[in-house]
């Protein structure tokens, strides 16, 4: 019994010391986490310095963006980058939505699970993959079949015929547009499909007993009651549609104008980063694709840090790792 | 008492009712169909295309230099699977034990929330920008590209990817485990690596599968970072690598180099399905009555 009295106190110090350790570890992974985001602002802030230096605000206001004479302006690029997720949105959005519903209210239990995993892999695939199959077969689709079709439809047309103007590239803004719903669908369908499994039973039933029909009960009781969590989720893939790279690279176009005609090429700021990144042979030229990157970062944090806000509120688990 | 009246009214308005509730409902099952139309289009484009360029060849021959006769993918196959391997062997344990730090540490202190808060912004990062950010801090130092910053740079994506997950198995452990060894006197570090780790370890699994799945197709941070190489190399060289040269081959103008492509995409994309499919396998069996 005499040892075990010698021993116990240098076993638990042992313990003690152990626990200080392991425990220091874990808050140091927590910590290291914690900084990579100021890293990364950091980095590009200092990278971006240069060029944000020399231009001054005009690098956001100028459309110029000439290599030879090393003036960069970034106007073309935000615009193309702004244009195309909003309208990959308007596609998006109606499409994630019926698929929501489709997943929750709709389907029967057996078809729920198949379905739900195959939307889920479609977020799966890289997006490289939505890049080549983009400019390879849906590219020379549009180019054949639907933008023939909407110059002679809606070209004519005051205003909005602007919008529809010009040969039928196959590339170019719209094509990039769907490509970019297409990727973000399986997102918002996810979050929205989550939000709404969030919504009471007894709500739902009640609103049946009143002799609702299915629609109505989306309509009138689901939907606002997760209007802050769909709201969240559309944000979130417009944070996604924002900063995606290489599907918009393949289908863009890279053309440093603005053109009216969605149907005209142009380019994203992540597209013309990808791009030109290896050919910048001088110091202004990758600060100025650096000062691009900053600009992007900045507007999708802000999407971003907003979209997560409003999903605060929701039990995390129920979210995945989307 | 207008009965005859209001029954036609009503008549009609339930009628109307009726009619919006099936076309709304139709309309969802058709945005459905649409949502499955393009997964299984990529899918078929890429059996299609990159079936008939598959060949023993294509696994044994490294990359051909223009016009792209013969040749194959192994040295963009064995760099991928390095680069992801380091990635995830450098993103992976800070990623646990951040992810540890949240579910049995920190819980719902104020550093635990800012860092699930800054953790949720790290996984929506454009994956551009972690690119950008590893050029900076790595390979202008440095003052060349590398395997080793491209490794980084999908460690910097793989990690807010595994913090997520380990906290969210761990916390699947069930608290009376969690008490019944702390009440034997074992401190928290004991519980955590003795009972809380086992139990939670198919989770866990599934959580590193899902950030190999994420950076293994990753293109966008490898361009700025591990560049491509149409030759062997150490991991302090560029390095070839399978999504770079899917986009230099796409791009370019001959057929074969093409072909190597598409075979290429064929396969990033097996290895992605089958890893994600996996992972969710091994969550159902985890946990029976949940959906994931």
């Amino acid at each position: 019994m005499n040892t075990v009295a010698v021993i116990e106190p240098r076993h638990a110090a042992g313990q003690r010391l152990r626990e200080r350790v392991f425990r220091g570890a874990t808050l140091a992974a927590a910590i290291l986490v914690l900084t990579l985001l100021g890293g990364v602002v950091v980095t590009l802030l200092k990278g971006a310095w240069p060029a944000f230096a020399r231009f001054g605000f005009g690098f956001v206001t100028s459309e110029v963006w000439n290599p030879v004479t090393n003036k960069y302006g970034a106007l073309a690029p935000v615009y193309g980058t702004l244009v195309t997720s909003l309208i990959a949105m308007l596609f998006a959005v109606p499409i994630s939505l019926g698929i929501a519903i489709f997943l929750t209210e709709l389907a029967p239990s057996w078809l729920k699970r198949p379905v739900g995993i195959a939307i889920e892999l479609l977020a799966a695939v890289p997006s490289i993959i939505f890049g080549i199959w983009g400019l390879f077969v849906l590219a020379p689709i549009l180019q054949r079949h639907v933008q023939p079709a909407l110059i002679d439809w809606l070209g004519p047309l005051p205003v909005i015929g602007k919008l529809f103007q010009g040969p039928p590239y196959g590339i170019g803004v719209l094509t990039a547009s769907i490509v970019l719903a297409i990727m973000v669908i399986p997102f918002i369908a996810a979050v929205m499909r989550d939000v709404f499994e969030t919504v009471p039973d007894v709500l739902k039933e009640s609103a049946y007993g009143l002799g609702a029909t299915t629609w109505e009960v989306i309509w009138k009781v689901v939907i606002p009651h997760t209007r802050v969590g769909m709201v969240g989720g559309i944000m979130l893939g417009l944070g996604r549609a924002l900063g995606e790279t290489m599907a918009v690279t393949f289908v863009i176009g890279n053309s440093h104008r603005i053109a009216a005609s969605l149907l005209a090429p142009g380019t994203t700021i992540s597209a013309a980063i990808a791009n030109e990144f290896t050919e910048a042979d001088s110091g202004m030229y990758t600060s100025a694709l650096i000062a691009l990157g900053a600009l992007l970062y900045l507007i999708t944090l802000m999407v971003i840090a907003s979209a997560r806000f409003m999903l605060l509120r929701l039990d995390r688990r129920a979210l995945g790792s989307v | 008492m207008n009965r005859p009246v209001t029954n036609a009214a009503s008549a009609r308005r339930r009628a109307i009712r009726k009619l919006t509730n099936v076309a709304a409902l139709t309309a969802s099952g058709l945005a459905t169909a649409i949502g499955l139309f393009f997964l299984g289009a990529i899918l078929w484009t890429l059996i299609k295309d990159g079936l008939s360029g598959m060949s023993v060849a294509l696994f044994t021959q490294p990359t051909p230099p223009p016009p792209g006769t013969g040749g194959g993918l192994l040295n963009a196959i064995y760099g991928s699977a390095v680069m992801t391997v380091i990635g995830i062997l450098i993103g992976a344990p800070v990623g646990m034990l951040a992810g540890t730090y949240l579910a049995e540490y920190g819980r719902n202190s104020r550093l635990a929330t800012v860092l699930r808060f800054i953790n949720d912004v790290l996984l929506s990062t454009p994956s551009i920008i972690v690119g950008l950010f590893v050029y900076g801090v790595l390979v202008v130092p440095m003052g060349h590209f590398s395997a080793i910053a491209g490794s980084v740079a999908l460690a910097v994506i793989a990690m807010p990817v595994t913090v997520r997950t380990t906290e969210d198995m761990l916390n699947l452990v069930p608290q009376g485990m969690k008490d019944a060894s702390m009440a034997m006197g074992a401190y928290p570090w004991r519980t955590i690596t003795s009972i809380v780790y086992p139990a939670a370890r198919s989770g866990i699994v599934t959580g590193l599968l899902l950030a190999i799945a994420r950076i293994s197709g990753e293109t966008a941070p490898l361009l700025f970072t591990a560049l491509n190489n149409q030759f062997w190399s150490n991991i302090n060289e560029p390095m070839a690598n399978l999504p770079m040269v899917i986009f230099q081959f796409a791009m370019s103008p001959y057929k074969e180099m093409q072909q190597l492509a598409w075979s290429g995409a064929l396969l990033i994309t097996l290895t992605i399905l089958i890893l994600s499919i996996a992972a969710r396998i091994i969550v159902s069996t985890l946990n029976p009555g949940g959906r994931r």
